[in-house]
């Protein structure tokens, strides 16, 4: 019976997860490693996976930034209208991406609601880098703060509250005591979010207006060389992705077995 | 938990327990000390000087955490240092200086050669010692010790609190702890507070507190007492069916009278004597004792017997009450 269930979920993993895995690979490498690398000197492919480094190296470092004041502020402190702001985390997590993305073209677009005044500034946000970024903020935000929120609140205040009977600031406290102690916890979410951010599909494709080597992303690329049947560079650039998310993974793993115990055990993505 | 009319004055150098049953704001009391919580109203006095609205950090206390709260990742000759390394520039004392003053807040908790450890790989004993190296370290005005022994076993337990008494007489820092067993706090300490329902009830030696318990609710909580619904009148009080004679003659009517195990004595059979009917005898640590009725409608009270006197169950003694705790009921 056992050895049934097991046959059956590594069956399953195989169909769902490992084939289409060696699918994007084969694939990629079909017509040999030269065509495969070929792929990758094409000046669209490098101005998309240029455009993808960016945008992830700006939203990420904004939301370690925000991850951490929202989970310091949630977990560590009292205040009126705090659940309403953890549901608010979440609700990049419960919105489908494409209505995230339309929600900034209803804001910021030619006909938008500051869609004037942005004319007025001649600064364009969307069918531009800053709409993609605003999307990519937007959709990861949740990764860092929900990391971190369940282990602030299992660690509790008392270390802060010996921390100030001792001497230190506010600040010194977050930097000494609440920041190391979330330390693994924190390079996971910046992992999590950092695979979202480059990986980031329909927010993005809602806002960028897909102008290859302007605003096309990494993912959004793909679409466009598969839908002109340019199968091979197509999937060489998934491959990337793949191989992204790959490496996060093992990196993943690593932590959850070297640091286990210092990441939250309440919650999992 | 609220607290009201607390009026505490802790003398300099002394060890004062702060003892009540939980949620009765003891620890409360303790963290406004600290500046961990805001008083709504009334005062804070360090000495002369108003700490009311001092923050935590330039109160000079040292605070030990029920769960010691040591800094995890930190080892512990690190969590001893903390509060002279977060001191600016100015005041922080050199490294060397540091390095010597752990060294000694070591060799004084007795954990020399522990100081690479991590809190994970300590003991409780040791983490409640190294708590104590971390808050002295930093020479507060006030030692405060929130349960100090709550999460240690019974022998760890003893043989702390004799340790922490020495080591208050031999460093001589005000210190105010939290406990909520009678036991411990009337071992160790110079004075005791006893805390009821977020207020003070009575202050003063453990021998005050037990012999003379300010009130009903002390001698109900220290010293393992039976309370005993009582009519009291002029000399006389009356227990159940029985009459019996009390030096406390300021109480009348219904009163309350509280009974244990030591203030009652076997007597010869007499005039003033209750008859008890013996319901059981057991071992209470070193000492045996029996169960006593006094009455079929009152509580059972405790007798304690002296060795070699045998005593079964079903026996009546006649028992006299060597000391009265009388309390007007309210």
């Amino acid at each position: 019976m056992r050895w049934m269930l097991v046959a059956l979920a590594v069956g399953f993993l195989a169909l769902f997860l490992v084939l289409p895995l060696l699918a994007v690979f084969s694939e990629a490498l079909r017509r040999g490693v030269d065509a495969f690398l070929a792929a990758f000197t094409e000046p669209d492919t490098q101005a998309a996976i240029g455009l993808t480094l960016l945008v992830a190296a700006i939203a990420v470092p904004l939301n370690l930034v925000f991850g951490v004041a929202a989970a310091w502020a949630v977990a560590k402190f009292e205040f009126a209208g705090k659940s309403l702001l953890v549901t608010l985390i979440d609700l990049p997590f419960s919105v489908s991406p494409v209505v995230s993305g339309l929600v900034y073209v209803l804001l910021f677009g030619a006909k938008g609601l500051l869609g004037p005044l942005m004319d007025d500034w001649q600064f364009k946000i969307i069918f531009a880098v800053p709409g993609i970024v605003l999307a990519t903020i937007f959709v990861t935000f949740p990764f860092i703060a929900r990391e971190l929120i369940p282990l602030m609140q299992e660690q509790g205040t008392a270390e802060e509250e010996a921390a100030l009977t001792l001497g230190a600031s506010g600040w010194r406290t977050f930097l000494t005591v609440t920041l190391p102690n979330v330390r693994w916890a924190l390079l996971y979410g910046v992992l999590l979010c950092n695979a979202r951010a480059m990986g980031e599909f329909g927010a993005v494709s809602v806002v960028s207006g897909h102008i290859r080597g302007l605003t096309n992303t990494m993912p959004l690329h793909v679409e466009i060389l598969y839908n002109e049947y340019n199968f091979v560079a197509a999937f060489a650039v998934a491959s990337l992705l793949a191989g992204l998310a790959l490496v996060t993974l093992g990196a993943k793993s690593i932590l959850e077995w070297r640091y286990g115990d210092s990441l939250a055990r309440v919650h999992r993505h | 938990m609220a607290i009201e009319h607390v009026d505490l004055a802790v003398q300099p150098g002394e060890l004062l327990a702060l003892l009540g049953p939980s949620g009765s704001g003891k620890t409360t009391f303790l963290r406004l000390i600290a500046g961990l919580e805001a008083p709504t109203a009334g005062r804070i006095l360090f000495g002369e000087e108003d700490a009311t609205r001092l923050a935590v950090r330039d109160r000079r206390v040292g605070f030990v955490f029920q769960h010691y709260a040591l800094f995890r990742h930190l080892t512990v000759a690190e969590n001893i240092a903390y509060g002279l390394r977060v001191r600016p520039r100015r005041t922080r004392p050199r490294d060397k200086e540091i390095r010597q003053r752990v060294a000694d807040l070591l060799d004084l908790v007795q954990l020399r050669g522990l100081d690479k450890r991590h809190p994970a790989q300590l003991s409780g004993g040791q983490r409640q010692r190294v708590a104590l190296a971390r808050a002295l370290a930093v020479e507060p005005r006030v030692l405060l010790l929130d349960e100090p022994f709550g999460a240690l076993d019974a022998k760890v337990r003893r043989d702390l609190r004799r340790w922490l008494r020495e080591v208050h007489d031999r460093t001589g820092h005000t210190t105010l702890f939290v406990t909520h067993d009678q036991e411990e706090a009337l071992e160790l300490a110079d004075r005791v507070a006893i805390f009821n329902r977020g207020a003070v009830e009575q202050v003063g030696t453990p021998d005050d507190v037990l012999d003379r318990p300010a009130t009903a609710f002390v001698a109900g909580f220290v010293g393992e007492a039976v309370r005993l619904p009582v009519d009291a009148a002029g000399s006389w009080i009356r227990i159940g069916p029985h009459q019996v004679r009390t030096p406390e003659e300021n109480v009348a009517g219904p009163a309350e009278l509280f009974v244990r195990p030591r203030d009652l004595v076997i007597a010869r059979p007499g005039a003033d004597a209750i008859p008890a009917r013996v319901i059981c005898v057991r071992r209470s640590g070193t000492s045996r004792r029996a169960e006593l009725s006094l009455s079929d409608d009152l509580p059972t009270v405790e007798i304690e017997l002296a060795d070699g006197r045998t005593v079964r169950r079903g026996d009546v003694l006649p028992v006299v009450l060597a000391t009265v705790r009388l309390f007007t009921s309210r």
